[in-house]
């Protein structure tokens, strides 16, 4: 009995702390079904809070880009930083792990340094670098950027993987008079599958979930992702309307939770893989 | 004997390749050229330019009002920081930010949920682990409206609900208690840090060593204090080190939560108060130099603490040299 109860003294103490986390997210579910609701209690159950999928419906809001636009965008701005971190990271990564070149250390130590190093403070100046190459208020600027303050964690993501393949295939493709970029594009990539998906879903849900640099950098409102323009609608209405902004955010959340719900071990493993490499 | 230890001593590659030619020396060159330059690029551009600028920017008077005609004013921006009254309630209010989240919840918090799921069962820790990164992926503005709802007034506070029945008065605890609640708010975030970084290594402690603690009747707590905690000291070194970085840069949550308010920079952090100087004209007079001043001197400090991090974790051992050489 004692020992039953010692035993479960644990999970108490973890159901307890953890408790805040599942409540707060039960409530962003229940709410966006709800009239009204008073803490964890719903008051009457609707479908109206939903409709923004047709349309805005307050004349507040007409100004706003429709959800599809935003979705359109923040999928175009997430995919897009994917493929491009994935490429970029892929080729360096290979560059790094294998071939022997004058500045490889530095960069490899730079990369390291660059993985540790606070990339938000540089926002500032970010800015006017932008402006000067006029991509300010531009897609593809934002996209640049994102990539770009990735890039240190994903290139040493993908050097590890690249450090884990067997270099004999790669020998004797080469020894053949394969080139260089044929050898890495057609017979080590396909060797470091598992890895390249791993990053593209980390990259895909980071650029998903983005919030700042859209946010500074497109002011313009056709071009708000999902993140910008529910930060607007909060900004707007905080206190007006729960049922609508709940029902915003989980239908901005469903795609990372299902991607999470899938990809978790994976996430996990690069998570812990892209820390330690920087240990 | 000494023929023998010759022929062995022949590297093997060098015994079956042939000292490349020259057309083989440029076409690997021009190959190394090829896959490094994209990342080259974007580097150059968007971290090595940015120190400059920020650097350069902060020695001048460009603001909105002085944009076509701005001149260089030396340092004047950096005695403006010292001399300005402001200056020691950011920095209070940063340093107590950092300190009490980085103890309570990324490295605090971080390590009480890894000793706690390894040592229940492997199932039940794993799920409580996958709980506790739900903030980490939660896009940031919704997880931020989580909170603003938990510590809103009532009726609709969750915070509320729970106290009243304990006679605490119901308000807006964002409003009230905005520090308790930026710190909870970014400690739920942080904690999963860190406690993915000790659990795994936790779980490659070798078990031998639980078990002669077992048999030497150790206690649980005389296990965690002298053999987990001496042998993971590095990874929280580690945690402590990487985190105090991303703590100081980061003005996210708090600029989503309470936009540095309420009132007057109740909660402005040193980070938060260079992007609204410089970034957001929230305040009406959008100061580029004096704000990139301030961010200067966070940059300084990245730079200073990440290069010192990268000496004190081994890295040599991480540059080694590839393993195949360019044919």
């Amino acid at each position: 009995m004692i020992k039953g109860l010692r035993k479960s003294i644990p999970y108490i103490i973890l159901t307890a702390i953890t408790l805040p986390i599942v409540l707060m997210y039960a409530w962003l579910f229940m709410s966006s079904f709800a009239v009204r609701t008073e803490g964890l209690k719903p008051l009457g159950f609707t479908l109206d809070n939903w409709k923004f999928i047709t349309g805005w419906t307050s004349a507040w809001r007409r100004d706003y880009p429709s959800v599809w636009e935003a979705t359109l965008n923040t999928l175009v701005f997430a995919a897009t930083v994917s493929a491009a971190e994935v490429v970029v990271a892929a080729a360096t990564g290979y560059a790094l792990s294998r071939l022997r070149f004058r500045g490889r250390k530095a960069f490899l130590g730079l990369t390291l340094v660059l993985h540790a190093f606070p990339s938000v403070t540089l926002l500032i100046a970010i800015f006017f670098i932008l402006r000067a190459l006029k991509l300010y208020g531009t897609m593809i600027g934002v996209i640049m950027v994102k990539v770009a303050l990735d890039l240190p964690f994903g290139i040493w993501t993908m050097k590890g993987f690249f450090d884990l393949v067997s270099w004999d295939i790669e020998m004797s493709a080469l020894i053949d008079g394969c080139s260089r970029f044929r050898t890495w594009l057609q017979i080590v990539l396909p060797l470091i599958r598992p890895g390249i998906a791993a990053l593209s879903i980390f990259t895909f849900l980071s650029g998903w979930s983005e919030f700042l640099l859209p946010f500074i950098f497109i002011p313009r409102f056709d071009n708000w992702t999902l993140s910008v323009l529910l930060k607007k609608l909060i900004g707007d209405f905080r206190f007006i309307d729960y049922g609508l902004v709940t029902a915003v955010g989980l239908f901005y959340m469903v795609p990372v939770l299902i991607f999470y719900a899938f990809t978790q071990q994976y996430l996990l493993s690069i998570y812990t893989g892209g820390v330690k490499g920087g240990a | 004997m000494k023929s023998q230890s010759a022929v062995e001593a022949v590297p093997l590659k060098r015994a079956r390749l042939k000292r490349p030619s020259l057309w083989a020396r440029i076409s690997a060159r021009s190959s190394a050229i090829l896959f490094m330059s994209p990342a080259t690029i974007l580097v150059l551009l968007f971290f090595f330019l940015p120190v400059i600028v920020t650097l350069w920017i902060s020695t001048t008077d460009m603001s909105v009002a002085t944009f076509g005609g701005y001149k260089f004013v030396g340092l004047a921006n950096y005695a403006r920081i010292i001399a300005s009254r402001w200056t020691g309630k950011i920095l209070k209010n940063t340093v107590f930010y950092v300190v009490t989240t980085l103890c309570c919840f990324n490295v605090g918090m971080a390590l009480f949920l890894s000793l706690l799921t390894t040592h229940i069962n492997k199932k039940a820790g794993t799920l409580f682990r996958t709980l506790w990164l739900l903030p980490r992926i939660t896009p940031s503005v919704i997880y931020v409206l989580l909170w603003t709802w938990a510590t809103a007034d009532a009726p609709y506070g969750i915070f509320n609900q729970l106290l009243s029945p304990l006679g605490v008065e119901p308000r807006n605890w964002l409003t009230s208690e905005p520090w308790a609640i930026v710190i909870l708010a970014n400690g739920f975030v942080g904690a999963s840090f860190g406690m993915i970084i000790f659990t795994s290594a936790i779980e490659s402690i070798l078990p031998d060593y639980f078990m002669a603690a077992k048999v030497d009747g150790a206690t649980t707590l005389q296990t965690i204090r002298y053999i987990i905690l001496p042998m993971i000291k590095w990874p929280i070194l580690f945690v402590l080190s990487y985190q105090t970085l991303s703590l100081l840069a980061s003005y996210e949550y708090i600029l989503l939560l309470t936009e540095g308010g309420p009132g007057f920079y109740t909660t402005e952090t040193w980070s938060l108060y260079a992007f609204h100087l410089a970034l957001s004209n929230y305040f009406g007079n959008v100061q580029f130099g004096y704000g990139a001043a301030l961010a200067a001197v966070l940059v300084t400090i990245g730079v200073i603490v990440s290069v010192l991090y990268l000496r004190i974790f081994k890295f040599g051992e991480l540059v080694a040299e590839p393993k195949i050489e360019v044919l």
